[in-house]
């Protein structure tokens, strides 16, 4: 194996630190970029976005919908501007590190970190899920034991991983494609063309049962639509071309992502009562078998299936990196910066995950994980947002080279912490505890950091881009 | 002029696992003991019904028809629709929260910018570029 070694000097030494790194393979273009975010979220529209009906209705829920799909256009925006500029591994970690400081990169790759790793448990607890309803709906004798394969789930996709990035998101491109034709085919099954016919719209939308307080509250869940589409910018270290392709595969993967949340909206208010819906594990498989086709339930249950396997693969390949370049920096030990010599991937990151993702999945509710998913992913487009007016008060247009320069700035930052702020509120709605917990969660490992973890790190090393001292410093 | 280097103490291998099964740990003690104490979730009221039809659900023909066609009747519907989420809250918590959030935010940038100051000093000259 082969570990990462800080050998030289700390003034210069990048090329010194560099030549001894075994680097990531440099083989992935935009459709990868787009696979990898369009993987990790597209699983939001087969589960997860219906507890946004639950906490106010489906009409709150469509609300929620697009207020989310606005923040997370600003998300994609501001993103692809940093991203294009600072191509690193650990991705939007990377980029704190270099227009904020130490302590904040720390903390937004722990972000990344437990928004992927929750991520990727609540796919597991769906996966499980599934086919315990799949096997009940197809009348299989017995009982289906669901904790089997969400343990399955994630040590065979963390094996998948371990061995190589290319096959993985590979594979992942694929699967997502599979999964997003099973959206489309069961949308025009339902005939939208056609109201009354399948889609029931005017007899299940009830208004807004908690009135315009459920409204901000479904926000909190309709993160989910799209949460993990920054994941495109883990990969940036491994990509051919950072400059074009991660712009580009973000701000497709978006626009992909907006059309199927609208079409799911649809199909699921159309055929669930919007207390079955706000609650159902497996929506868009509940409504592939109101249509009473078998095929297309066979057809949503693979979706769904595909889409889980996709997300939580895509959720493995990111919380690693960010892990591994926390080890590289030694923000974390450098035991996890180390690459595997033959596959030429972060081993040791991806296996330290696998049983804190098991313990999580077979014992905790999808919800609560789905929540500290959100909420990681919520801190993270908060300092996203604080990030890119430093970034252009530091470096304004014109003194450094940009891939990509976000236009409207800064109106997409501070509608972005605005969106955040009623998100917030959203969360506190009925899960306050939670918040307050994963406060707590930060703080302390802030604390930790501060006290006794950075003086194991260099500190000029910190910083590896080739530009030139920051405006007022 | 440039900031002389700070070299960082080596960390053994004993420190790592320790350091490694601390954040293990935080994890464990902040995120799943709640979840595993049942501490943190969805605050809720649940309504109960006797004898529950349709009708007294609140269900229309169309909202009925639907329940049927996923294997429910009135009595186990009535558990999934009687649980609603409780939106009132105590003003005193709003504030602590955002006070709690607002407060980290601040204190992280500050002290990062504190941070950030050292590596700028230790990789810039006074006015050229990094090198």
């Amino acid at each position: 194996m082969v570990d990462v070694t800080h050998t030289g000097p700390a003034v210069g030494a990048t090329a010194p630190a560099a030549s001894k790194r075994v680097a990531l393979k440099r083989v992935l273009g935009p459709a990868h970029v787009w696979g990898l975010g369009v993987g990790i979220v597209l699983v939001g529209e087969f589960m997860g976005w219906n507890f946004a009906v639950g906490k106010g209705g489906a009409i709150a829920a469509l609300t929620a919908c697009w207020l989310a799909g606005i923040l997370y256009t600003c998300v994609a925006m501001i993103d692809s501007e940093v991203t294009s500029t600072v191509a690193a591994a650990g991705g939007q970690y990377a980029q704190a590190k270099h227009i904020i400081g130490p302590l904040a990169a720390f903390n937004v790759g722990l972000y990344l970190v437990m928004a992927y790793t929750m991520l990727e448990v609540s796919n597991a607890i769906v996966t499980g899920d599934l086919i315990d309803a799949f096997a009940h709906n197809m009348g299989l004798v017995g009982d289906v034991d669901k904790r089997a394969y969400m343990v399955l789930t994630i040590v065979f996709l963390s094996w998948l991983n371990y061995r190589g990035v290319l096959a993985t998101l590979t594979v992942n491109y694929i699967i997502t494609a599979i999964a997003f034709t099973a959206i489309l085919i069961l949308f025009f099954y339902v005939k939208p063309w056609a109201p009354g016919d399948v889609l029931k719209h005017d007899g299940l939308l009830t208004g807004l049962p908690y009135g315009g307080l459920g409204i901000l509250a479904a926000m909190h869940f309709g993160l989910w639509y799209y949460l993990g589409i920054e994941g495109t910018t883990q990969a940036a270290e491994e990509v051919r071309s950072p400059a074009r392709s991660l712009p580009l595969g973000t701000l497709t993967g978006i626009m992909t992502l907006l059309i199927a949340a609208t079409l799911t909206w649809y199909i699921g208010s159309g055929l669930m009562p919007w207390e079955y819906l706000g609650q159902a594990i497996t929506p868009l498989y509940d409504a592939a078998r109101l249509t009473g086709n078998p095929y297309l339930e066979v057809l949503l249950f693979v979706g769904t299936l595909f889409a889980t396997l996709a997300s939580a693969n895509g959720c493995i390949n990111d919380a690693s990196r960010a892990w591994f370049a926390m080890g590289r920096d030694r923000y974390m030990p450098v035991w996890f910066g180390a690459v595997h010599p033959n596959y030429r991937t972060p081993f040791r990151s991806i296996v330290f995950f696998v049983p804190i993702a098991i313990l999580f999945a077979v014992s905790t509710p999808l919800d609560q994980t789905i929540t500290l998913s959100i909420l990681s992913g919520l801190l993270g487009y908060t300092i996203m947002a604080i990030s890119v007016i430093i970034f252009r008060r530091k470096w304004p247009l014109g003194m450094i080279s940009r891939g990509y320069v976000h236009p409207l700035h800064p109106l997409p930052a501070l509608l972005l912490l605005l969106l955040c702020t009623v998100t917030y509120f959203a969360v506190f709605l009925g899960y306050g505890t939670q918040l307050l917990a994963m406060m707590t969660f930060y703080i302390g490992a802030s604390v930790w950091f501060v006290v006794h973890r950075y003086k194991y790190c260099r500190r000029g090393e910190q910083f590896t881009m080739p530009w030139p001292k920051p405006v007022g410093y | 002029m440039r900031k002389a280097p700070y070299e960082p103490p080596a960390q053994s291998v004993f420190g790592q696992i320790v350091d490694a099964f601390l954040m293990l740990a935080l994890v464990l003690v902040t995120l799943y003991l709640p979840l595993l104490l049942k501490l943190a979730g969805g605050g809720t009221t649940t309504r109960t019904f006797d004898n529950p039809t349709w009708e007294t659900l609140g269900q229309n023909p169309t909202m009925a028809a639907q329940w049927e066609k996923l294997g429910f009747d009135p009595t186990s519907a009535a558990a999934i629709i009687g649980v609603k989420f409780d939106y009132s809250f105590s003003t005193v918590a709003l504030v602590v929260t955002g006070v709690v959030i607002v407060g980290y935010f601040v204190a992280m940038i500050r002290w990062s910018d504190k941070e950030y100051r050292d590596v700028i000093a230790e990789r810039f000259d006074d006015s050229g570029p990094a090198r």
